[in-house]
């Protein structure tokens, strides 16, 4: 793995701490006192999400993390991992449950996914912006109120509860947001 | 595109008018404009500063000078009476969102002037170009005391690696006393000074920060140093100059000691500089003051490449 110095640290730039890859998201030079410079950055932690201050000697040297951001297509789960395929070289991978977390119920076949490998391996997947969803659960739709005066929550097939219009009726087909998981429309 | 400058056309009318001001307020009080090299054959023994060197020029190394300081002394020294100066320096490997490796300097010595008498010129002039402000003093231990309920002169060092950590997150191993203290102003005071209007001056700085400032007679754990801060930004640096020619050798070598021990290059002391000082540099008080971060402060900027027309690096927008 190669090694950089605080002095190419950049917001977004991949590095290892403590055996674990982080992103930088902030970094500022700082020479307070007359004294010595430092490097004042935070870091997200990739595996756990967790954001820590971390302050380095300006010139340390710091191993960097071996990240790749990938575009893949989301292909089954067998219930234990979730399998994604690179559409150019149908190379494929499996993502565990730490790596795919709550998004699970965005993952629509053949969608394409955001996909970060660590050394090959992915360690976090993003499902697009949005996602069309059926809905498997809600109460009676009102007939005649579009109004979008009040909402009511619905089971998609994925297992996503969102909070939809009242009008929304089982088996519709909908767009829903998965950054903020809010509905869109209708599908 | 990238051929356009960083700041815009109105930061370039603001730039040119405190400029103006600036050298209306000097020359209103008899302060003599000067000029001195940026590229001299002598750098800065400081131990975390970095110069900059040109080659092809001097036979060792060229350096682009840290500060005007040293040939700006060399002039007092020679007579030449109370000067200021306008002008570029250069610091090797300082950039972020306050620092750019080239920055713009104003830098005044003021013969027959103590620090107090500095501080109150220098806030006459900062009220000049940016309005009325009031003024806030406060010593480096009262500071402290104040923001963050510790004496910097009496914590142990165990005590301070303790808070530091708790507050500041990871911190590199192996720190100094005045590192945890220099981080924790940083992060925890400096923010908190010159709001609301105001002009703060920080006095009293702790002996083993004192650079080229004298120490204290009657406190010997205190240089008489002071820092100026606006809107949480360290704007400006003054000493009650050292005139001692001898203790300011003794200084630049054990600068040069820590460097060698801490496998850093040796730096040749400037000669010339402690020549001027042998041959009596009068009393004086001297400051240097950010000019980018200034016209940050005076047009709300939120980084230095918008007070700037050509950044060294464009990576902080």
């Amino acid at each position: 793995m190669g090694t950089i110095t605080t002095n190419d640290l950049r917001n977004g730039i991949k590095i290892m701490l403590d055996g674990e890859p982080c992103s930088v998201v902030d970094n500022q030079f700082v020479r307070p006192g007359k004294g010595q410079a430092f490097s004042k950055t935070k870091v997200l932690y990739l595996l756990t999400g967790r954001t820590v201050e971390k302050t380095f000697k300006s010139g340390e040297s710091i191993e960097t993390a071996d990240i790749l951001d990938t575009s893949m297509e989301y292909l089954y789960t067998d219930g234990e991992f979730w399998y994604f395929m690179d559409s150019d070289t149908f190379e494929q991978v499996s993502a565990d449950s730490k790596a795919v977390g709550d998004n699970a119920k965005y993952l629509i076949e053949q969608d394409k996914c955001h996909v970060m490998l660590w050394n090959g391996n992915p360690i976090q997947i993003n499902p697009p912006n949005f996602v069309v969803l059926e809905v498997t659960d809600t109460d009676p739709g009102l007939k005649g109120d579009t109004s979008g005066g009040g909402s009511k929550p619905a089971t998609m097939h994925t297992g996503a509860v969102v909070r939809v219009p009242l009008f929304v009726n089982i088996g519709d087909k909908l767009k829903i947001d998965t950054r903020t998981n809010e509905y869109v429309s209708r599908a | 595109m990238t051929w356009q400058p960083t700041c815009s056309i109105e930061t370039l009318n603001a730039r040119a008018e405190l400029y103006a001001q600036v050298r209306e307020f000097f020359s209103e009080r008899s302060v003599l404009e000067v000029e001195t090299p940026l590229l001299m054959g002598h750098g800065v023994t400081d131990r975390f500063m970095k110069s900059m060197r040109v080659s092809g020029v001097y036979e060792n190394a060229g350096f682009l000078q840290t500060s005007p300081e040293y040939a700006m002394k060399r002039l007092v020294a020679a007579g030449s009476g109370s000067i200021f100066q306008i002008c570029k320096a250069f610091r090797l490997e300082e950039s972020g969102s306050r620092h750019n490796p080239e920055f713009s300097m104003l830098e005044w010595y003021r013969v027959d002037f103590n620090h107090w008498d500095l501080m109150n010129e220098t806030f006459e002039l900062l009220t000049k170009l940016l309005g009325k402000r009031a003024r806030v003093n406060y010593s480096y231990q009262e500071a402290f005391e104040h923001f963050l309920n510790l004496n910097p002169f009496q914590i142990s060092l165990d005590n301070l690696a303790k808070i530091s950590k708790e507050s500041l997150g990871d911190l590199p191993d192996n720190l100094e006393k005045d590192d945890y203290l220099s981080l924790l102003f940083e992060a925890q005071i400096e923010p908190k000074l010159g709001i609301n209007h105001t002009i703060a001056f920080i006095t009293d700085f702790p002996a083993s920060q004192s650079a080229l400032a004298k120490i204290d007679p009657e406190s010997p754990l205190v240089a008489q140093r002071f820092e100026v801060y606006i809107e949480g930004y360290e704007l400006a640096n003054g000493f009650n100059e050292l005139q001692d020619a001898e203790e300011q050798l003794r200084r630049f070598e054990a600068d040069n000691e820590w460097r060698k021990e801490n496998n850093l290059e040796d730096i040749a002391i400037d000669d010339d500089f402690i020549g001027a000082l042998k041959s009596g540099l009068p009393q004086c008080a001297g400051i240097a003051l950010g000019l980018d971060r200034l016209l940050m402060i005076k047009q709300g900027l939120n980084s230095i490449e918008q007070a700037l027309t050509f950044p060294t690096f464009k990576t902080n927008l």
